[in-house]
């Protein structure tokens, strides 16, 4: 039966988009971290999606969704001297993370947006699967 | 008159399979909505239906390349109405309407299967 199949399908959307929410929140709490070595310097993370390669060999191939990697993006934080910072190294410069704050709330819509159609989805296929249940009562 | 309950039941039967699976490749298009490079599919209720009623191609070598279900032969790839920047083709409102519109025509199918189910429950007890 196929209606399974949605929850499935949907379910993998929800625990990946799951994910998306979880690196936004992380990008937004440390968009302040300061550093004093650009290596060690907190960078943007964000969740790599892929479509499932094969989920349970299904005739159709209908296929959910996952988060293949979170990987660190962007271009290097802001650097910024402030020789009086205790973190400051020997030149007297700090490193900012590179988290774009606007660019994640803008994610965070995204994701949330992505997160309730994908329960909708659910929704539809539950009720329609009650409905097939109470069949000729 | 001889009443084939097999007959009677089971085209809508095949209507409610088509619309399950159905639901389940638009749900697959609206999870991979920001999966990149992910190519939105729905299938043609016409050419199934079609390749349901057709008379089938015999598959007598082991070779021959074969015409699956009715519901992989009708299957194609959404056009996308723009390009988007992750070669993604989901249009969401796109498939949100088709999923709302599929489980309505789930429904239909329901309905038309209880009301017969009902119908014969009724005769088969007559009360």
């Amino acid at each position: 039966m196929s209606l399974e199949g949605v929850m499935r399908i949907s379910g993998s959307a929800l625990a990946a988009h799951t994910t998306w929410l979880d690196t936004v929140a992380s990008n937004l709490a440390n968009s302040e971290v300061v550093s004093g070595n650009a290596g060690d310097v907190y960078r943007s993370r964000q969740p790599i999606f892929a479509t499932v390669a094969k989920p349970f060999a299904d005739p159709q191939d209908a296929r959910g969704v996952v988060v293949q990697s979170v990987a660190e993006m962007g271009p290097p934080g802001r650097k910024e001297y402030a020789p009086n910072h205790t973190l400051a190294d020997g030149d007297g410069y700090i490193y900012h993370s590179n988290v774009n704050t606007v660019e994640e709330m803008a994610n965070m819509i995204a994701a949330s947006r992505a997160y309730q159609n994908s329960v909708e989805a659910m929704n539809t296929a539950k009720q329609l699967l009650v409905q097939t249940l109470s069949l000729g009562r | 008159m001889s009443v084939q309950l097999g007959s009677i039941l089971a085209k809508h039967a095949q209507g409610l399979y088509f619309h399950a699976q159905r639901a389940e490749l638009l749900a697959a298009n609206i999870a991979n909505a920001e999966t990149p490079g992910y190519k939105a599919r729905d299938v043609d209720f016409r050419t199934a239906l079609r390749t349901a009623s057709a008379d089938r191609m015999a598959q007598n070598h082991d070779q021959h390349i074969s015409l699956d279900s009715d519901f992989n032969a009708s299957m194609f790839y959404r056009e996308p109405a723009q390009a988007s920047v992750n070669i993604n083709t989901v249009d969401m409102v796109k498939e949100q309407a088709a999923y709302a519109e599929n489980a309505v025509r789930y429904q239909v199918h329901l309905r038309f299967l209880d009301g017969k189910i009902k119908g014969l429950m009724l005769a088969l007890r007559g009360d």
